[in-house]
């Protein structure tokens, strides 16, 4: 019976190591099955999801106008301290002072992508964008500021 | 034979150069080396081509087995790709560590070349077209090629490092066994044909290569011989010496730069000179493939040039034994041992007495 | 005794060698001090706190909802559960009800999270044991899965999708439609991985019999999750501790009886049909509804501990919090299931070859930013 064993642990050990082989001979011959994307070159077609979170934006109209209205909610809802807002007081037409952002600082290297200032705005001012490429060779370029210069808040954002 | 064919096979260009050289420098010594020197430097171009060639070959199926592209950049198809990495291996630093022991260190990938380059001298690339017609060829393969197992002991000793010394040790075990193996299935074609020369070997197969004339028996040692050769040349599911996973690289750990391409170009012709030898005594080497009495058949692949086949050959087994190593995990060295005494030895063993009788009685074909 | 390996020989004449912290072997900054005989392992000895980021310090000084952030960047593999585990913690202090919508879509994602982290484990067990191609194969279908979180939570790895109450949005139109193509496709893979991996002699001898822990010792070594389960130890927190609505969905939990390497392989593979036939049952019947409970702007648990587990795909996740009725929680703890399972691999690997290690490392399929956290 030892002999009898022998041969079909032989025999079946050649018919495994063969099923593994058919498998990736398939896909030797299969050549329409490779998923590799070749990333530089499908930039133009290459679209991400359109949750993706890349970076937090400002989206601005064309008036220039955002909707932020300074309230800091983002920068206490943030988990790392990456949001920096800095306001001043504006004097309004009728004379009352109301308090409009400055500028608002994100410091995109420090941000985990967490998305909890965008859920915590009650203005929905800011919005995630769907950009990827990040990479910088001075971290002085990571530190953005949202807000555009001279903007302004829009009509009607309280 | 076809006339046209042979005018332009290689041993013809060969003559041609040996009779201008003859020409030109007379018998004597100057002739000698001067063929001597040619011979050694075009096949030390053709092997490193070769290599180049393999490389890319090998990347190009790992990547197609595994879903992937593989290096597709540079030049046509990724051809020029192990160019780049060529000139980028000869731009690295070559490290010595500082504790190894430094003479035996930068010796060991020489040795490593040096016999890769030693064994390639019987092998048959065409009709009459051979380095050395040594007529204990076979003897001399399987002597020359187990001195790598120095290169590799002496690498790994060498490095001062307890990875490298762990797999220079594994693949000390694993050569030395291995080698009974490959010596038993290339002792049953050498008792059907009779002779330990390459020339014979090939010559005795001209009406059907050994693989088809030899029935069963044949085809076990050829399998033996695919299965032990890949543990010979450290390939994957055998390439323990390296196992990457357990050893980080095994006994080149320490090595960077050139020594390191060093031992990459010795396993590429090892890779190639395996094959080229399982093409050569199993598949005929440089005959083409004669079926029967198909005359119109047998016409059409005698136009094939010798060398054409002869490749063609070795680029199928080396493929196969590509397709092993992108395929299979690795064994563990005892796995490893048992494999070799438990399985492959004794069925080698008893093969060959059964290919005795076949050749006592002349049952073969 | 010297922490690390400088010196060459033990005073027993052991040869000792130094795996990781960077090595190819170990997923991540472990490193083992393993002490050999020839390459016979005599003794393994694990150090830890390469990638230390003190995960549990550092939410002691961020509030309820942020604190679950971090925890993605434990177990990088079940990013959800880890993050389900936190919300569920936090939930029990608020005694909200979660609504039924964001119950299942908790459980599918945690599901496909399983699925994910499986097919990962899975190449990286080939890939461990010398077979490159299942590495690839097993990215493959990890791939698609993730391009599904992609588009619902918009990230791939830390997703930071789980909120106190429910979830941070909506599915994506598309989430039904991806996933069940996926369960289908998912299906013919796991049999490819089973011509590659499972059947194959090599496979085999290299995984039965070794790395075997009894069902006494894996209990008292506190492992959980799939390690557990291939020694017999029944300890899946989805069947015995139900949360999220485990309890309505049907499935069988996985037990091999072996304790090797081929019984924690097992136990995986088999745990994969478990996890899509799971999706199977709820992807279709997603209730209409929120999709998070009416929560406080700033959350404030009551004074006093809460505890709760889950069962991320490597085992037990325990959150242990401590409020003291601020805004952030006075002390958290996680039980991670990693670290239980690393401290049977010095049991596990004693007589073992080095080959083995590696093998056993990778079934036991460690994750060491979760170990040191
Ligand atoms: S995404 Fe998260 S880390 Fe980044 S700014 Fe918003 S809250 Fe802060
Ligand atoms: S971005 Fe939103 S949350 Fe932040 S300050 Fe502006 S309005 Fe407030």
């Amino acid at each position: 019976m030892f002999i009898k064993e022998y041969f079909s642990t032989i025999y079946r050990s050649i018919k495994s190591l063969l099923t593994g082989m058919k498998l990736t001979g398939y896909y030797f011959t299969h050549l329409n099955k490779i998923k590799t994307e070749e990333y530089p070159d499908n930039r133009a077609t290459l679209k991400m999801a359109d949750r993706f979170r890349g970076e937090v934006v400002m989206p601005h109209n064309e008036n220039n106008e955002h909707r932020c209205t300074g309230c800091q909610a983002c920068e206490i809802a943030c988990p790392n301290g990456t949001i920096k807002i800095i306001t001043k007081q504006e004097i309004l037409a009728d004379g009352k002072k109301k308090k409009r952002i400055d500028s608002f600082i994100y410091h995109h290297d420090l941000c985990t992508l967490c998305n909890l200032c965008i859920v915590a705005c009650p203005s929905d001012a800011i919005v995630m964008a769907q950009t990827f490429e990040h990479a910088v060779y001075d971290k002085k370029l990571l530190k953005k500021i949202l807000n555009n210069p001279d903007s302004k808040i829009m009509e009607g954002v309280e | 034979m076809n006339h046209t064919i042979l005018a332009i096979s290689l041993s013809s260009i060969a003559n041609s150069m040996h009779q201008s050289l003859q020409a030109l420098l007379g018998d004597g010594f100057a002739l000698t080396a001067t063929e001597m020197l040619i011979q050694g430097l075009s096949l030390i171009v053709f092997l490193v081509i070769l290599c180049f060639y393999l490389g890319w070959m090998e990347r190009r199926v790992a990547a197609f087995m595994q879903i992937r592209l593989g290096p597709n950049r540079v030049g046509p198809q990724g051809t020029l790709q192990i160019i780049a990495d060529t000139i980028k291996l000869l731009l690295k630093e070559g490290l010595t560590p500082n504790s190894s022991d430094k003479f035996l260190f930068n010796l060991a990938p020489m040795i490593m070349v040096i016999t890769s380059f030693l064994v390639v001298a019987p092998l048959a690339f065409s009709k009459d077209f051979q380095l050395w017609d040594i007529n204990i060829g076979i003897l001399y393969v399987s002597a020359v090629s187990s001195i790598s197992v120095i290169g590799i002991l002496m690498a790994g000793w060498s490095s001062n490092n307890k990875y490298s010394l762990l797999g220079a040790m594994r693949s000390g075990a694993q050569l030395v066994s291995y080698e009974l193996s490959i010596g038993l299935s290339l002792i049953s074609i050498v008792i059907l044909t009779g002779s330990l020369q390459m020339s014979d070997i090939i010559n005795s197969q001209s009406n059907g290569w050994w693989l088809f004339k030899g029935h069963i028996p044949v085809i076990i040692s050829f399998v033996i011989f695919i299965i032990a050769s890949t543990a010979e040349i450290n390939r994957a599911p055998f390439d323990l010496a390296e196992a990457e996973q357990e050893l980080t690289a095994g006994f080149h750990t320490e090595y960077s730069g050139m020594k390191f391409a060093m031992f990459l170009l010795s396993e590429y012709i090892n890779l190639f000179i395996a094959s080229a030898i399982a093409a050569t005594i199993f598949l005929g080497g440089w005959m083409p493939l004669h079926l029967g009495n198909f005359e119109a058949f047998n016409h059409v692949m005698d136009f094939i040039p010798g060398f054409v086949w002869f490749m063609g050959k070795t680029m199928f087994i080396i493929f196969i034994i590509m397709w092993f190593r992108w395929t299979f995990p690795r064994l563990r060295v005892d796995q490893l041992l048992n494999l070799e005494w438990k399985y492959l030895l004794p069925i080698s063993m008893i093969n060959t007495i059964f290919i005795t009788i076949i050749a006592i009685y002349g049952w073969h074909f | 005794m010297k922490l690390l390996g400088d010196d060459e020989i033990s005073e027993d004449g052991e040869f000792i060698i130094n795996m990781g912290p960077q090595h190819p072997s170990t997923h991540g900054v472990l490193h083992l001090k393993i002490w050999l005989n020839g390459e016979t392992i005599i003794k393994v000895q694990p150090n830890l706190g390469y990638i230390h980021r003190s995960i549990e310090k550092m939410s002691e000084s961020l509030s309820y909802r942020n604190f679950i952030f971090a925890t993605s960047r434990m177990d990088y593999l079940s990013a959800h559960i880890n993050n389900l585990a936190c919300a569920l913690t936090v939930e029990q202090g608020l005694e909200v009800e979660i609504p039924e919508r964001a119950q299942v879509i908790r459980i599918i994602l945690s599901e496909l999270t399983r699925l994910a982290s499986h097919q990962l484990w899975w190449g990286s067990t080939g890939l461990d044991l010398g077979a490159v191609s299942p590495f690839f194969y097993g990215m493959r279908e990890r791939e698609s899965i993730l391009e599904i979180m992609e588009e619902t939570c918009g990230a791939r790895l830390t997703m930071n999708f789980m909120v106190p109450g429910g979830i941070m949005a909506d599915i994506h139109p598309d989430f039904q439609r991806k996933t069940k193509a996926i369960l289908s496709q998912i299906k013919t893979n796991i049999k490819e991985y089973d011509d590659l991996l499972t059947g194959n002699v090599i496979f085999e001898e290299r995984t039965k019999g070794v790395g075997i822990i009894s069902k006494e010792d894996a209990i008292s070594f506190g492992m959980s999750g799939p390690c557990a389960r291939a020694s017999g130890v029944s300890c899946d927190i989805r069947k015995w501790f139900p949360y999220s609505g485990y309890e309505k969905v049907q499935f069988e939990e996985i037990l091999e009886t072996s304790g090797d390497c081929y019984g924690r392989y097992m136990v995986r593979m088999r745990e994969m049909l478990q996890s899509v036939s799971i999706i199977e049952q709820l992807i279709d019947n997603i209730p209409e509804g929120e999709i998070q409970a009416k929560t406080k702007n700033v959350i404030k648990l009551p004074k006093g501990e809460f505890y709760q587990k889950v069962e991320t795909a490597r085992g037990e996740l325990g959150v242990y919090l401590v409020s003291d009725g601020a805004a952030s929680p006075y002390r958290i703890k996680y039980r991670s299931p990693n670290f239980s399972n690393l401290f049977a691999l010095p049991q596990m690997s004693k007589g073992a070859k080095i080959g083995d290690l590696v093998a056993i490392m990778s079934t036991l399929d460690l994750i060491i930013p979760d170990i040191d956290r």
